[in-house]
């Protein structure tokens, strides 16, 4: 059975490639069905694989499946194969459930749109992409993946390209990834050249005997997969794409941009466990920098106020959560807390389209209120969303973001520090937009009057993904997890480190201190957006400047514009005009320019006097016969 | 399975007989259908090459040798290997798909412009297969004529272009620009071939790779060699001629200029260089690998700026063939064989690039970004294709371009990191001017009204692209199938490089 994990690529392949070329003459009907269909049908097939494989002991549990020889050049060959484990299968699970929840949901979603057949064919791309990256046995086919979704986000963010801003929005996305992508393919190199391999199991079993621990290559090649990882998983420095993403539409912005792709630099590190546990150094970079991106993208979040752009920089930073547990070598609590975020990340922004849906297009929180009375399936389930987001307690977040505080904790208490502040942070912008969009008294009563509840085929999907963001916490309750043993084959090397020696009481000790946190700040939003309604206004008042600096997003996209993109550009110019055309063009031209002036000036010598030329004739032969006597 | 019928020869010479009873049909209709009926025919022998090929040797297939000119000892001497059966192939598929192409919009001369069309194919291909440097030259400045007519008779009308006082027209200044700048340049690679005979007494390719140069003369014999076929790939600083040439040739020419003209060069670079001047070759590689990551960003960077499109791909060729200079430069049987495969890459996507950008000029009859816009919503066809075409060219992994491009910087990181390093370097700004034409082209508000009026692609033109769309992914996902008959030859290069066994990288086999 394990061998015919290739089943889950053919079915988002076909249904690309079905759509794509026959789209049109299908109908909405047809395409509607065959497209989540396709990943239903995937699902299926990582769902028996999952039983199956858990069903094996823990040391077998990872099955390669080859596919076919991929290239060979020199001596270097590749092959294009799947490797089945858990890490690869939980991944494949979450990807094609959540992905099949929201290609239910944009059925309706996206039902009106002309572009309905073409909108299906770019999300059956993904999931085909995203099935490649994480169930691919080696870097290279990996990399495929790694590029294949990129590709398909910037199709889905610029999908509605007529307007500029989306297009643009698309164009820098898959720029500023392939910044990232630049790093990624360097480690390939660098991996292939002190390993002779690319194949993850062998990777992972030559390294430690190659490399060993600190060794500069293993160093090198992991600060490049950083460098991928910021760019794929949106953090600093390469984090500004993301927010402009929420230009596609929202179902996107829900599978692509929050549940599924960028998490993709996370599963890299966590697959690459073995190379980040040979290199601290890189590891406390990954930490730092995911807790650094947590606490900025979170304080930008408190002061946004288009709904889908806070839950932009909400992702960022709860992606920032997640570097922070992968980068102390709590692997598990990374992955544990993408499957959650999946979850309730993938059900605040379908909410956040349902309202979208339900106000003609209106996100601006600044014109909501009061929605829960019009609304109330969306509200109750975005209500669980942000709870779960917000790490209230015994809904999935508060798990799995305790999860990596605890580990924070023990790699260095600084780190958890911040960690729990963005933790407080995250509760009161998660409420904030709670309170504002759906409780007190409507804002603009005609958008309120024409507000209406999301067809059925669009609340389903909410109701399901609820659950999950109530649930999927239990499979990771500390000390009584499921999660850790599961993963456990992925990460053995990694497995002693962090959870070896726990200590039970400081893990209850900050499971409370998580728990008391969240409610804090959920307080605290309460008190600032409902009752005390002037309080935000006069903290942005007594903040000043600071305010001004967030309200901008700290001016970094016109920092890299100013520092990068526009020096590039006016050098680009300047090459093309005054270097190309002017300095080695003109020499070209001035070279021909010279010949020709030389011939002009010779052809006075072709007088077409005859006594003359034998004159210089007779001078020549001379002269020749001078210099043969002379020799 | 062998096949006793002189094959090489039939390819070559097809073309060129079937140019000859063009001129006598009267007719567009016939012309155009005769054209057809000759590179399809040349096209479909040559696919021969592939059945019968046999895998895994090294050496040179389809051999045919006689006696030319007996007293200079010419002969005669033709035979392909993996290095360059593909490019074979890929000048009797690009031919075709130009014939195709021209169906309509050549307005003037159709019945010259498809001989000097099947004039340049044969050259081209006797380039490929010459094994005796006279015939090798012979072709070589064979293919220059036609181009140079393509260029000056049917290329751009509108630009004018002011040289040593005199105005010309744009087009015509392109075409002396392109036949005097290659021309100069091979008259070296001449003086260096009669060096050669004089050294070895033969024109022989085979037997000269045995000749024991003193050091001293491989290095004027390589760079006479090498600057021919720099200025022919183009090697940066030497490109200048390329954007006039691409820009004001008709698309049939911009097309076959840059998918296969250009790989003379390259070709050249692997076929006589290496071989014939190994030590020279390794004392230069720094410098070459050093141009040709110059000739990778500069082009891409030069690219960005572009107002017009054409030249915005003309720019973008620069680029691509420093990536094949790169994986040439690296001097192992990864970068050979990588580097002749993307050879084989660029010629399909920038081939692709070069006609599609020509099917919107023959509607827009402009070539300026500016004028386009928003025309994903008029012509979805086009724009989807547009869009295929363009990730193989930025070399998005699964499509053609990457294993080209990734073989090539692995390659040269063994040689060097650094090189690998800006090489790579060079995919974000490939992605950059690629993704900022698709913006200018296809994306934004359709608000010009000469754009809302522009014909979806038809049927003919859907015909030329899909066969190189088609080719992009069977490469991209199984470029063994190259690899397996490109390797052997490949690896014999980069061994007799190296002074490994085999002495010499090109044989007979029998």
């Amino acid at each position: 059975m394990l061998d015919y994990a290739w089943l889950m690529l053919v079915f988002p392949a076909l249904g690309a490639l079905i759509i794509s070329l026959f789209g049109t003459r299908l109908g909405r009907r047809v395409v509607g069905f065959l497209a989540p269909a396709m990943v239903f049908l995937s699902f299926a097939v990582a769902v028996a694989l999952a039983i199956q494989l858990f069903s094996l002991p823990h040391e077998e549990q990872s099955h390669s499946v080859l596919l076919w020889q991929w290239m060979a050049a020199g001596n270097f060959s590749v092959d294009a194969g799947l490797l089945i484990d858990p890490l690869s299968i939980v991944m494949a699970l979450v990807v094609t459930g959540v992905g099949f929840l929201i290609h239910v949901y944009s059925t309706g979603y996206m039902h009106d749109d002309p572009r309905f057949p073409r909108f299906f064919a770019y999300l059956n791309l993904f999931i085909l992409m995203m099935l490649t990256l994480v169930l691919a046995d080696n870097y290279l086919l990996m990399f495929v993946g790694w590029e294949g979704v990129g590709l398909a986000s910037y199709l889905l963010i610029g999908f509605w390209f007529e307007k500029p801003s989306a297009a643009d929005a698309g164009k820098k996305a898959f720029i500023v990834n392939r910044i990232g992508d630049f790093g990624l393919l360097l480690a390939i190199m660098v991996i292939w050249t002190g390993l002779g391999s690319l194949r993850f199991t062998e990777v992972f079993e030559a390294a430690p005997e190659v490399w060993g621990v600190g060794n500069i290559a293993v160093m090198t090649a992991t600060m490049l997969m950083l460098l991928a990882a910021t760019g794929k998983s949106a953090q600093i420095p390469l984090y500004v794409w993301l927010p402009d993403a929420m230009e596609g539409p929202t179902p996107v912005s829900a599978l692509i941009h929050a549940a599924t792709m960028v998490t993709a630099g996370v599963y890299m590190i966590a697959r690459s466990a073995p190379l980040f546990d040979l290199a601290p150094t890189t590891g406390n970079w990954v930490a730092w920098i995911g807790v650094a991106t947590a606490l900025i993208a979170g304080t930008i979040a408190l002061t946004q106020t288009d709904m889908k752009r806070i839950l932009a920089y909400s992702t960022v930073s709860q992606l920032g959560f997640m570097f922070v547990a992968v980068g102390v070598g709590a692997y598990a609590a990374g992955i544990f807390h993408l499957i959650t975020h999946a979850f309730f990340k993938a059900l605040l922004f379908l909410g956040a389209g349902s309202v979208m849906h339900g106000l003609h297009g209106e996100l601006d929180i600044r014109k909501m209120g009061n929605l829960r009375a019009k609304m109330p399936i969306t509200h109750w389930t975005f209500f669980i969303g942000a709870g779960a987001l917000a790490g209230v307690p015994l809904l999935s977040g508060f798990f799995s973001k305790d999860a990596i505080l605890y580990n924070a904790f023990n790699y260095s208490i600084p780190l958890w520090a911040i960690g729990a502040v963005t933790a407080f942070i995250t509760a009161v912008y998660s409420f904030r937009m709670v309170f504002m969009a759906f409780w007190g008294k409507e804002r603009d009563a005609k958008l309120w009057s024409h507000a209406h509840e999301s067809p059925r085929v669009m609340t389903i999907p909410l109701i399901l993904l609820a659950v999950g963001a109530l649930l999927t916490g239990y499979l990771g309750l500390p000390s009584l997890s499921l999660i850790d043993p599961a993963l456990e084959p992925a990460f053995e090397a990694a497995a002693g480190a962090s959870e070896g020696h726990a200590n039970l009481t400081l893990e209850l000790i900050l499971l409370v201190v998580s728990g008391l946190i969240a409610l804090a700040g959920v307080f605290l939003a309460y008190r600032a957006f409902l009752v005390n309604k002037d309080l935000p206004a006069r903290v942005r008042a007594a903040l000043g400047p600071v305010t001004k600096l967030v309200d901008n997003k700290y001016y970094v996209d016109e920092l890299y514009n100013m520092i990068i993109v526009n020096p590039l550009r006016s050098f680009g110019g300047w090459l093309a005009a005054t270097f190309d055309k002017g300095g080695i063009d003109g020499a070209v031209n001035g070279l021909a320019g010279v010949t020709g002036w030389l011939g002009t000036q010779v052809r006075r010598l072709q007088t077409g006097m005859v006594g003359l030329y034998a004159l210089a004739m007779l001078f020549g032969a001379v002269a020749l016969l001078a210099w043969l006597a002379i020799r | 399975m062998t096949l006793n019928l002189p094959l090489l020869s039939i390819i070559t010479f097809l073309p060129l007989v079937g140019g000859l009873v063009l001129l006598l049909l009267p007719g567009a209709r016939a012309q155009k259908w005769w054209s057809l009926i000759v590179t399809l025919v040349t096209f479909v022998v040559s696919l021969l090459l592939f059945v019968f090929w046999r895998n895994g040797e090294a050496g040179m297939q389809f051999v045919e040798r006689v006696p030319w000119v007996p007293q200079f000892n010419i002969q005669y001497f033709v035979g392909v290997d993996g290095l360059s059966l593909f490019l074979v192939l890929l000048t009797t598929l690009i031919t075709l798909l130009v014939v195709i192409f021209s169906w309509e919009g050549v307005e003037k001369q159709l019945k010259t412009y498809f001989f000097l069309l099947l004039a340049l194919e044969a050259g081209m291909i006797g380039v490929f297969i010459s094994l005796d440097l006279v015939l090798f030259y012979i072709f070589w400045e064979l293919t220059l004529i036609p181009m140079y007519f393509l260029i000056g008779g049917w290329g751009d009308s509108h630009g004018t272009y002011t040289f040593l006082g005199r105005t010309m027209p744009w087009r015509i200044y392109a075409a002396l620009k392109f036949f005097l700048y290659t021309f100069a340049a091979s008259a070296l690679m001449l003086v260096a071939i009669l060096v050669l005979y004089q050294q070895g007494g033969t024109f022989d390719l085979l037997q000269l790779q045995n000749l024991e140069l003193g050091q001293n003369l491989q290095m004027w014999l390589f760079l006479a060699f090498a600057l021919a076929f720099a200025v022919k790939v183009p090697i940066f600083p030497f490109h200048t001629w390329l954007p006039d040439a691409h820009v004001a040739a008709p698309t049939g020419g911009s097309v076959i200029l840059a998918a296969v003209l250009l790989k003379m060069g390259t070709y050249g670079f692997v076929r006589f260089c290496l071989p014939l001047f190994p030590d020279a070759t390794k004392t230069f590689m720094p410098w070459i690998a050093a141009l040709a990551i110059i000739g990778i960003l500069y082009g891409g960077l030069v690219a960005l700026v572009q107002k017009d499109v054409k030249s915005l791909v003309a720019y973008s060729s620069v680029a691509h063939l420093g990536f094949v200079m790169l994986g040439i430069m690296a001097l192992n049987g990864q970068g050979i064989a990588g580097a002749t495969l993307q050879m084989v890459n660029h010629g399909l996507s920038t081939g692709a690039l070069f006609l599609m950008v020509g099917m919107l000029y023959n509607r827009r009859h402009t070539r300026l970004l500016a004028d386009y816009g928003g025309l994903w919503k008029q012509i979805p066809l086009y724009g989807f294709l547009f869009i295929i075409v363009a990730l193989s060219s930025v070399g998005l992994p699964g499509l053609n371009g990457f294993v080209g491009e990734f073989n090539i910087l692995l390659a040269a990181f063994q040689t060097n990191p650094v090189f690998a390093v800006f090489g790579t370097a060079g995919i974000i700004i490939a992605a950059w001017y690629l993704l900022w034409a698709i913006r200018l082209m296809l994306h934004g508000p359709l608000n010009k009204p000469e754009n809302q009026q522009v014909r979806d692609l038809n049927v003919r033109e859907v015909i030329t692209l899909v066969p190189l769309i088609i080719l992009f992914f069977v490469i991209g996902l199984f470029p063994n199938l190259f690899f397996d008959k490109i390797n052997p030859s490949a690896n014999a290069v980069a061994d007799a490089l190296n002074g490994q066994q085999p002495a010499v990288s090109m044989t007979i086999d029998k």
